[in-house]
């Protein structure tokens, strides 16, 4: 069973009157690294909370696999989809880290071995293993946010969500994070987060999806999104550090990351020297 | 004329044998903008609390040293005192929301009714801080509808509106969008350009040296850098004690390696002295 989510026309208006998705259509194949970018406000954690049946279309469909979402229970969708919030404290209930890790794939009704090795793996890729057995709320909001990733990854699921999961972390944690989302590409699992940090998007993500409004403005790769300039500005998103320093610069193509920057960089310097 | 004194600052939690500060000292005059940087569990947030008074009023625990804010002592300065001269925005909005009102205004309102503000003084004062702080549109909402990013505005707009001396800020725009967090940081830097001293824990560093005026940067509890963002920015040690630095100094760093860079020229931590230096070069 390929879990492509396809998402058709999707409209949704919350019971205040307030317009959050207009006609979105997307489709996001098994494996792929998409993040979600657009100002506060245009629709980002809306559109998420669809894939896992949290929220419902008011018009249109969303497929995971090959399952509506208005055909199946939250319960069930988390089968599919792992969703892990921006704040820890939405999500976090148990004694100890472990029981909470171990909460999720128990509740998926796993024979208890797979349980076992499923949060034993879980707490190893988030270094919670020292952890395991200390109060969630006795860790700093910064671990608390490793716990609720652990609690989320050891549902082994194949699609995981992520919103905003670089606030308030660290350099080191940013780039442990990174290795994450890189562990889980390699296990072919579909990573979506969505992001403010568009560094680490430009440095993490094969696809971006901008929007705005509450509709999907752009999607592509970093290449051809960071070019468009106004339609970022436009959904208050900046272009990455180092594609702004290189339009300023004009070394092209459009550069987003240390190493093709560089690239950039030496091919324009070669290019001089042979003038 | 110094505001913030602080002499051999040391901060134990209670039950905890590590102490969360260690031995700091350092001194910072009014009108300055101070960025305060390091690694998770560096010590940045017990820092804000320590200028607040919070460390040691409210969570109790072990304090030794001397910490001068506006010349009170605030290890023997009541809260309610300290309040009328250092405000705290706190990390995460949730934690800085009383809870005790229905809507935006009422919550500006809240510190104001407090501090026993007559009624007719406190109407312009809390329409200029919405607007500055662009939550005009938000006025009658409740505070618990809003999201992240607009409870850190209202948050922030809770402190300034009692005019602070002292503005102690922890992560103010971890969940703004990019451009909400550049209004945010200028807002800030023009209350800042007034006169408000302000002290800031941040993370992300591009930010830092764009607006702080001088940068700490702590690690395991103490002062590892005291200087210009242009001098701490660039420290090796950043990257020993894992806080990183702005892609504009990874790049010139790397291409200074390449012969990409003129050997001669300080790294950069803003775009502009980025752009400058690769020019330079291409000449």
């Amino acid at each position: 069973m390929s879990m492509r989510i396809a998402i058709e026309n999707l409209h949704f208006t919350y019971p205040s009157g307030v317009v959050a998705l207009r006609n979105v259509t997307l489709a996001i194949e098994a494996g792929e690294q998409l993040a979600i970018i657009g100002q506060n406000g245009s629709g980002k954690t809306t559109l998420i909370k669809q894939l896992n049946g949290l929220l419902r279309p008011s018009q249109g469909t969303v497929r995971i696999g090959d399952w509506l979402t208005t055909e199946h229970s939250v319960a069930k969708m988390a089968a599919r989809v792992g969703y892990v919030f921006q704040n820890p404290d939405d999500q976090l209930f148990k004694g100890t880290v472990r029981d909470e890790v171990r909460f999720g794939p128990g509740n998926l009704g796993f024979p208890a071995e797979k349980i076992e090795l499923l949060v034993q793996q879980a707490l190893t890729l988030l270094e919670l293993t020292d952890k395991a057995d200390v109060n969630p709320y006795d860790l700093t909001a910064t671990w608390r946010k490793r716990v609720a990733m652990a609690a989320v990854l050891a549902m082994d699921t194949p699609i995981v969500i992520f919103d905003e999961p670089t606030t308030g972390q660290d350099y080191q944690s940013v780039q442990r994070l990174a290795q994450i989302f890189q562990t889980l590409h390699e296990q072919g699992k579909t990573v979506i987060a969505i992001s403010h940090d568009i560094d680490f998007v430009a440095e993490n993500f094969s696809r971006i999806v901008v929007m705005g409004q509450g509709q999907v403005l752009l999607d592509g790769p970093a290449q051809t999104v960071f070019a468009q300039a106004e339609v970022l500005n436009s959904t208050d998103v900046e272009p990455p550090q180092l594609t702004r320093l290189g339009q300023r610069l004009a070394i092209g193509p459009v550069v987003y990351t240390v190493e093709n920057f560089l690239a950039a960089l030496r091919k324009e310097n070669d290019m001089q020297g042979e003038r | 004329m110094a505001i913030i004194a602080i002499q051999n600052l040391t901060y134990h939690y209670p039950q905890t044998t590590q102490p969360a500060l260690q031995d700091l000292s350092f001194q910072v005059e009014e009108g300055e903008f101070v960025a305060v940087i390091g690694a998770n569990g560096a010590g940045k947030s017990t820092l804000c609390y320590a200028l607040t008074g919070f460390a040691p009023h409210f969570f109790r625990g072990e304090m030794s040293g001397q910490v001068l804010v506006a010349g009170l002592d605030t290890r023997h300065t009541p809260l309610e005192e300290l309040m009328l001269v250092a405000g705290l925005v706190f990390q995460n909005p949730g934690n800085q929301i009383s809870g005790a009102k229905f809507t935006v205004y009422e919550e500006i309102a809240f510190g104001l009714e407090n501090l026993g503000v007559p009624p007719a003084e406190m109407r312009p004062r809390i329409d200029r801080i919405m607007a500055l702080t662009g939550i005009t549109d938000f006025a009658n909402r409740s505070p618990y509808a809003l999201s992240g990013g607009q409870q850190q505005r209202v948050a922030l707009a809770s402190i300034l509106v009692m005019e602070p001396k002292l503005l102690v800020l922890d992560e103010p725009t971890s969940q703004l969008d990019p451009i909400g967090s550049r209004e945010v940081f200028e807002t800030i830097r023009a209350m800042s350009k007034q006169g408000m001293t302000v002290i800031m824990a941040e993370h992300k560093l591009e930010w830092v040296a764009t607006f702080a005026d001088r940068v700490i940067a702590l690690a395991n509890g103490e002062i590892i850098l005291n200087g210009p963002p242009a001098e701490v920015l660039t420290s090796p040690l950043l990257i020993e004690h894992h806080i990183g630095q702005t892609r504009y100094t990874t790049v010139a760093k790397q291409a200074q390696a390449e012969q990409l860079w003129p050997p001669e020229r300080a790294l950069p931590v803003v775009i502009d002295e980025a752009e400058a230096g690769f020019r330079a070069y291409k000449k």
